[in-house]
């Protein structure tokens, strides 16, 4: 998996600069993160990796690296 | 497959009403800062709502809607056999709502009266159950009357649904004419789903009582509501959503033989801008076939679909217009609709002040 695809991909979700994130960021902590954030968070999930993630599951996400490595266990 | 097919039946006549007061929700503030606010709205796209008043229920603004349509329309109300309120906010526990409006509204005894509670997707489902009702019998009229008042269901302090919901009401006639020809209903349920989207007091699981009216702070977010209000989980609705209506859409047009361009209108349940465009872009649908009505009328559960028809569609619903609808929320049900609109006379929308059409 292309991992800084996937960085853009999650900062144009955010609407925020990709240099700001690396695959170690705890996304939680952006001041950005929000409801409205993790909707959009999820409709890129679906659009770019046809993966839908329950909120039960993503709750235990807190990097960038563990929503990198969920999509690839679940492709 | 749970596929409802029926012929020559249809809805002829329709009419909304909605609360006179508007909420602007960039000047939703009193607990939110104008900045929250407008981020809010650019998100959902949701500018307006309208939020009845302390006098004005669901029933008010159905049977103002159902007196416009009455006013608008050569109707012989002693011909209407079956009436249906659909609601999640009925009048009171019991009795049902629409058995005092087959009162309010004149309706004579013989009128067939009930209730049906389900949610965003209901008036599809209503439809399906009048329309039955008719194919099958020799009931003259038929009219659906669905009202919401959403607003007094959810808490201005949990900013993950304060500034979605918004009130309304319909009235819809049906009647039987070989014209309309063939409707076809898909309709679900998925109650492992349950929690996404609930009211948890004020039944008889977790009955009102001193402890269920405090409100609480309820997450990291410092929002805040209590057991009598409503809740979202809006990532889990918004990941089911996207999995399962565009699904359900597309396993109803090859049961029924046709394509998304085979339509003159799509409509969808009006729940937020960023989903309902989601779902056109996922399934690559014609936008200028779908009619929006989120930026003034916000999300009003099932009222949102024939709310939708009634303030975008008139005029041009002249000859024969065939309709996709798709709904979904609470419970969760989703239904998909292919049916066909045959000259429907369809009324300005009115508005309620008191609990009474101004």
């Amino acid at each position: 998996m292309d991992t800084q695809k996937f960085i853009d991909l999650f900062a144009e979700a955010l609407d925020i600069e990709a240099s700001d994130l690396t695959v170690e960021t705890e996304f939680r902590t952006l001041p950005e993160w929000d409801s409205m954030a993790y909707l959009s968070i999820i409709a890129m999930l679906d659009e770019e990796y046809e993966i839908q993630i329950e909120n039960a599951e993503f709750k235990t996400l807190k990097t960038l690296n563990d929503i990198i490595n969920y999509i690839e266990e679940h492709q | 497959m749970a596929y409802l097919e029926f012929k020559g039946v249809g809805i002829t006549a329709m009419a909304a009403a909605v609360p006179k007061r508007v909420i602007k929700n960039r000047e939703y503030t009193e607990f939110w800062s104008a900045e929250e606010a407008n981020a809010i709205v650019e998100k959902t796209g949701i500018e307006e709502r309208r939020f009845a008043d302390e006098a004005t229920c669901s029933s008010d603004l159905c049977l103002a809607a159902a007196e416009q349509l009455f006013a608008d329309n050569d109707i012989n109300k002693e011909e209407i056999e079956l009436l249906v309120f659909i609601s999640q906010t009925p009048d009171y526990r019991m009795p049902a709502t629409s058995v005092t409006l087959q009162h309010r509204l004149g309706l004579p005894n013989n009128t067939i009266a009930f209730d049906i509670n389900l949610g965003c997707s209901a008036f599809l489902y209503g439809m399906s159950v009048v329309f039955s009702m008719m194919e099958k019998s020799n009931l003259k009229k038929a009219l659906i009357l669905d009202g919401e008042t959403r607003s007094k269901v959810y808490s201005p302090r949990d900013r993950r649904s304060a500034f979605l919901f918004g009130d309304g009401g319909v009235a819809a006639l049906v009647e039987r004419d070989e014209k309309f020809g063939k409707s076809t209903f898909s309709l679900n349920s998925d109650g492992s789903r349950a929690n996404l989207i609930m009211i948890p007091a004020g039944g008889y699981r977790h009955m009102s009582s001193a402890e269920t009216v405090v409100e609480k702070v309820v997450d990291e977010f410092g929002n805040m509501r209590s057991d009598e209000q409503g809740y979202m989980m809006g990532g889990d609705v918004f990941n089911f959503v996207i999995r399962e209506i565009p699904r359900d859409i597309k396993k109803t047009l090859a049961f029924a033989e046709k394509t998304a361009d085979d339509f003159d209108y799509v409509v969808f349940h009006q729940a937020n801008n960023f989903i309902n465009s989601y779902i056109a872009k996922k399934m690559k649908l014609d936008t200028s076939k779908i009619p929006s009505t989120i930026a003034k009328y916000g999300n009003t559960s099932s009222v949102s679909v024939p709310l939708t028809i009634v303030s975008e569609l008139k005029n041009k619903l002249d000859g024969k217009k065939d309709l996709l609808l798709s709904a979904f929320g609470v419970g969760m049900t989703w239904a998909t609709a292919i049916v066909p609109f045959c000259d429907c006379k369809i009324s300005n929308v009115v508005e309620v002040e008191n609990g009474v059409r101004i």
